[in-house]
């Protein structure tokens, strides 16, 4: 684990580019947050292929949604709250049940979005997209796997949502792993109970695992990047040989990663969960940090839950 | 630019055929939507008949015009349409809304012809920009025509693809409003109003033509000043009459959404037959 850390919109903005070049079909639309999106990365590059419909989500998806049609891939770009909240009936409709290639790039998940406060900090996205027939869901750990995603993405045809991140996340995944949707990662091995992360949390549950060998609990992390499809194998065999699972992500309690990891455990082999979210808050302003202390969402909680899970075990 | 000629006669035959299959599938299917189907019949023969590039042997051919029915509960009107042009057989509309039938209860991409499923209201403009961007990037002539209904244009996102279409010059954009004044739970101009429509549109960037929406010779004309009209989005303002054709539907915000029983079919039908021997 390196001590760099990047915000994820970084590598999707970059991988974006070299995309940009090595294929002409694709194109961009923004409403109005390339800067901080990252798309604008490909706006200086070929704008040519990038639209700014303006202040108007709606407007971008049904468009990106007509494009598609004539062979282009686009990507559609903005805070994760406004697209995913505003343009919802778009997603839903010009995007899933038409079933069209666009590409859902969302930056400003979670509350480490920060000091804007909660009306920037999404945390319903995992829930509201998941439950969305024939998109796929992500949520990078870091900036490595952010651009592996975006890479991925384009070369695939169909709908598919990415959250990316404001804040830097330190980089916990390896170059040379490739990324495969719906496939979790084992970032560290252990018997007794499996932390299960997406973006951020990844990195928090890194740092519980290591607090949890002082309790004499040998905790597995799983970098869980895909929320749908989940990776059921992954979950069952998490369940069968650890016994305990806690779920962590910058999201509502509701609806997101731990409620995709407890459908499948509870259908395959349920075993004690506990689950780190929101706990059916509004965020507020802050810094990331004071928030995700203030929100429950550090290392020390993950480590705390999975005491308790692991209490509860036979 | 010159189009196909046209025998009039065939079409004010083809309206009443179609009027009278339009009835006949929503009686077979018990529910649906006659109103906003009534008054668009001759939309849609002057869009298939006469100033739409497109193979009905060949629905997908690339330098088709594309037309995508916002008013997506238009259905019915819209599959009589494509039986009427070739693109699905006439025996198929037995099958409207029933399970396991392509002729989905909301216009659908399953029936050959149709672009793009709909059936919430308000997405059709960007979809028609989207696709009319594309041509243009492409460097191809295809056209982009985007129905939509007068109730439809309240969602604001019509607004927003309004601008879009004029700010990026999409000339190759026809968008309809089959302004027949009436939406489901009364008159446009109670629930609310669009007036006025036309200086709504031109003063959004757009070339406004306003006809009688039910006059072949207009719609055709209308259609012709869009392929000659440079550098701006054109709407048509389709002045119609919701339920059209038949007396006790005509105007009545009731007959929206409700299909005629057997004995209101029947009445129907021979208003058809006394305007066709008169």
């Amino acid at each position: 684990m390196s001590n760099k850390a990047v915000p994820t919109r970084d590598g999707f903005g970059e991988e974006l580019v070299a995309l940009g070049k090595e294929n002409e079909k694709i194109v961009v639309f923004s409403a109005d947050l390339e800067d901080a999106t990252r798309a604008e990365y490909f706006k200086f590059k070929y704008p040519e292929r990038f639209f700014n419909l303006g202040i108007a989500e709606q407007d971008v998806v049904g468009t990106a949604a007509g494009m598609s049609m004539q062979g282009f891939i686009p990507f559609v770009c903005s805070f994760a709250v406004f697209m995913t909240n505003r343009a919802y009936d778009m997603l839903r409709l010009d995007v899933c049940y038409n079933n069209t290639n666009v590409k859902v790039v969302c930056s400003h998940g979670g509350v480490t979005v920060g000091p804007d406060g909660a009306s920037a900090q999404c945390l319903e996205d995992f829930a509201i997209m998941r439950v969305l027939p024939n998109i796929q869901v992500i949520c990078p750990a870091d900036t490595l796997e952010a651009a592996k995603a975006t890479r991925w993405m384009a070369g695939m045809q169909g709908p598919v949502y990415m959250r990316t991140s404001r804040a830097p996340f330190p980089i916990v995944t390896k170059e040379d792993v490739p990324f495969e949707i719906g496939k979790a990662t084992v970032l560290r091995e252990g018997g007794d109970v499996t932390l299960v992360g997406c973006g951020l949390m990844v990195y928090e549950s890194l740092q519980a695992a290591e607090m949890l060998k002082k309790d004499g609990i040998d905790a597995r992390v799983l970098n869980m990047h895909t929320i749908k499809p989940i990776d059921e194998a992954a979950i069952i065999a998490a369940a069968k040989e650890t016994g305990a699972i806690v779920t962590s992500e910058e999201h509502q309690i509701y609806g997101g990663l731990g409620s995709a990891v407890a459908e499948a455990v509870v259908r395959n082999n349920p075993v004690p969960m506990e689950m780190v979210a929101v706990p059916d808050l509004f965020g507020e302003t802050g810094t990331p940090e004071e928030l995700l202390v203030k929100y429950h969402l550090k290392d020390v909680d993950i480590a705390e839950a999975a005491r308790k899970a692991v209490k509860r075990k036979k | 630019m010159s189009k196909k000629k046209v025998d009039m006669n065939s079409f004010k035959e083809k309206a009443l055929m179609m009027r009278r299959e339009i009835l006949e599938t929503l009686n077979i299917a018990g529910s649906g939507h006659p109103g906003g189907s009534l008054s668009a019949v001759e939309i849609f023969i002057a869009l298939y008949g006469y100033t739409m590039n497109h193979k009905a042997d060949d629905p997908k051919w690339e330098e088709r015009d594309r037309l995508i029915v916002s008013k997506g509960h238009c259905s019915p009107v819209t599959y009589v349409a494509l039986a009427n042009f070739g693109y699905i057989p006439k025996e198929e509309l037995k099958t409207f809304r029933k399970f396991g039938s392509r002729l989905q209860g909301h216009v659908h991409v399953k029936v050959p012809g149709v672009e793009f499923n709909t059936g919430s209201l308000g997405h059709g403009l960007s979809v028609a920009n989207g696709i009319a961007l594309g041509a243009k990037m492409l460097k191809k002539d295809f056209k982009a025509y985007c129905l939509m209904g007068d109730g439809e244009i309240q969602e604001g996102s019509v607004w927003e693809a309004a601008m879009t279409s004029a700010h990026f010059k999409l000339d190759n954009v026809c968008a309809i409003v089959d302004y027949n004044k009436v939406q489901e739970n009364g008159p446009v101009s109670e629930i609310m109003g669009l007036e006025p429509l036309s200086s709504k549109w031109s003063s959004f960037g757009w070339h406004v033509i306003e006809v009688d929406g039910h006059d072949l010779h207009e719609l055709m004309s209308a259609f012709d000043e869009f392929d000659s009209t440079e550098g701006k989005p054109t709407v048509i303002i389709a002045n119609t009459v919701k339920g059209k054709g038949i007396s006790f539907m005509e105007g009545q915000h009731s007959w929206h959404g409700k299909a005629p029983n057997d004995e209101k079919l029947k009445d129907a039908l021979a208003e058809l037959d006394a305007e066709k021997m008169a």
